[in-house]
């Protein structure tokens, strides 16, 4: 079976290097581009000093750079600040306002998908849906762990989405959904910061059992945990692990997908996520959008070691390209 | 995350005006990945020594613009950029001994899609620059 997916990074897995101020834009992009992954994410709160007013000489150098690099501008993720006042939450309108503006700056940049925050109400994006198809833009869900498409809160957007049948919603799952493995980069900060190694085997064994990790937090409590302790279990119930099976259920609306990642090995594998599994799904499924990679580990290792996301990334790429090699004739 | 990039070395410093040594200041950056808006920023709280600095004796500063920070609440037309470096001016007549303060940084971040209040906490052994 042959596929239609393509290769991106999410700007967000430079966060390590835009915070120290050691990578600009530009030299992610180059980065992007010389390992093949030539659909580019950005996420605008991060990167565009300013925001939300963009300066026109920014969205100048910043399509220069696409053109320069032969990179594409692809996706977009916005934030949904409800909380923005004192005392009060952005009433409905306020926020599909919001959008909208997010909706906007995403057509300057020539980015396409919208990564809508999952805390993003449906009926925000049922009333926005019109404007981003006006504009040619879709509005995607990202489906982040630990949600699913059972839980009443995506439930309640696939009614919408089932209701108002606009190609301008959709879904943007992240591989956070499929932990199978305790990402060790964080029980191993854990250990650094003090934690018992007995709790820490007890949380990483019960999560790699895919045993009930809902009482863990208050199980560690019992046992005298102190905070950090008590952060890894509630980390164990921030991931999750579900079949990989479960992207076919929204697969016709699934239209980009955040290529979450902790960890790569020596052995060229992610520590946690089975990626082989994941990829042979997509492509079983039909999926034609890009895999655009997420590295999440640099909070986890800062701490101890310069962060280094360019070889993460690198690596992730390499890891992709021969998954998805295995499926092309 | 990034709780180790908060306080940044080499900015703890007396504030001297007219002569008058008035206070102290110390840089600190945001424990985020993005930038966000001064109105979701609910506390940056300074203790040095053990003893916590009074909110209204509080001055925060960005990219040359500065608030109260009992007012930041109000400031929806500004932001704390990713990774920039926040100038906390603290009213203290005489300022700090020279030497090395140990210094903490309290922040809550007001994060729509969090249940919990970001920010978080930070402690270093910071010496007094000149």
């Amino acid at each position: 079976m042959s596929h239609r997916i393509t290769r991106g990074v999410s700007l967000y897995s430079f966060q390590e290097e835009f915070f120290l101020r050691t990578m600009t834009v530009r030299d992610a992009v180059a980065v992007a581009a010389k390992i093949g992954a030539l659909d580019i994410e950005i996420i605008p709160e991060q990167s565009i000093p300013g925001f939300p007013r963009v300066s026109d000489e920014w969205v100048r150098d910043w399509h220069d750079t696409m053109a320069e690099f032969g990179t594409r501008p692809l996706a977009y993720d916005f934030f949904l600040d409800t909380l923005r006042h004192p005392g009060r939450r952005l009433t409905h309108d306020e926020q599909v306002a919001s959008v909208r503006r997010d909706v906007d700056l995403a057509v300057r940049l020539g980015t396409t998908k919208l990564r809508a925050i999952i805390s993003t109400p449906a009926e925000v994006l049922r009333d926005a849906a019109p404007y981003a198809e006006e504009a040619g833009v879709q509005l995607l869900l990202e489906v982040h762990a630990p949600f699913h498409y059972a839980h009443p809160w995506v439930l309640r957007h696939l009614e919408v989405m089932d209701a108002l049948d606009s190609p301008a919603l959709g879904f943007m799952p992240d591989l956070g959904c499929f932990v199978e493995r305790f990402p060790r980069v964080a029980s191993e900060r854990a250990l650094r910061e003090g934690a018992r190694p007995e709790v820490v085997d007890l949380v990483v064994k019960t999560y790699d059992d895919h045993g009930d990790v809902h009482g863990l937090m208050d199980t560690v409590n019992y046992l005298g945990g102190g905070p950090v302790e008590i952060g890894l279990a509630r980390q164990a119930t921030h991931y999750t692990w579900r079949d990989p099976r479960m992207l076919l259920e929204q697969i016709h609306r699934t239209h980009h997908v955040q290529a979450k990642f902790y960890e790569m090995t020596d052995e060229g594998t992610e520590y946690s996520i089975p990626y082989d599994r994941i990829v042979d799904v997509l492509v079983e499924g039909g999926f034609s959008g890009c895999l655009s990679s997420e590295y999440e580990g640099n909070r986890h290792i800062q701490d101890v070691h310069p962060v280094d996301s360019v070889d993460q990334v690198t690596r992730h790429h390499a890891m992709l390209e021969r998954l998805l090699a295995r499926h092309e004739n | 995350m990034f709780e180790k990039y908060v306080i940044v070395p080499g900015t703890l410093r007396n504030v001297v005006e007219s002569g008058r040594t008035t206070g102290f200041e110390l840089g600190v950056r945001m424990p985020y990945y993005r930038g966000l808006g001064l109105s979701m920023v609910e506390d940056v709280a300074l203790t040095v020594d053990g003893v916590r600095a009074a909110p209204e004796g509080t001055t925060f500063t960005v990219h040359g613009n500065s608030y109260p920070l009992t007012g930041l609440g109000e400031v929806v037309d500004d932001r704390w950029e990713l990774g920039e470096v926040a100038t906390v001016r603290v009213d203290h007549p005489g300022g700090l001994a020279p030497g090395v303060h140990d210094v903490e940084v309290s922040q809550r971040l007001r994060i729509s899609y969090m249940p919990v209040p970001g920010g978080g906490r930070a402690r270093a052994a910071v010496e007094l620059s000149a």
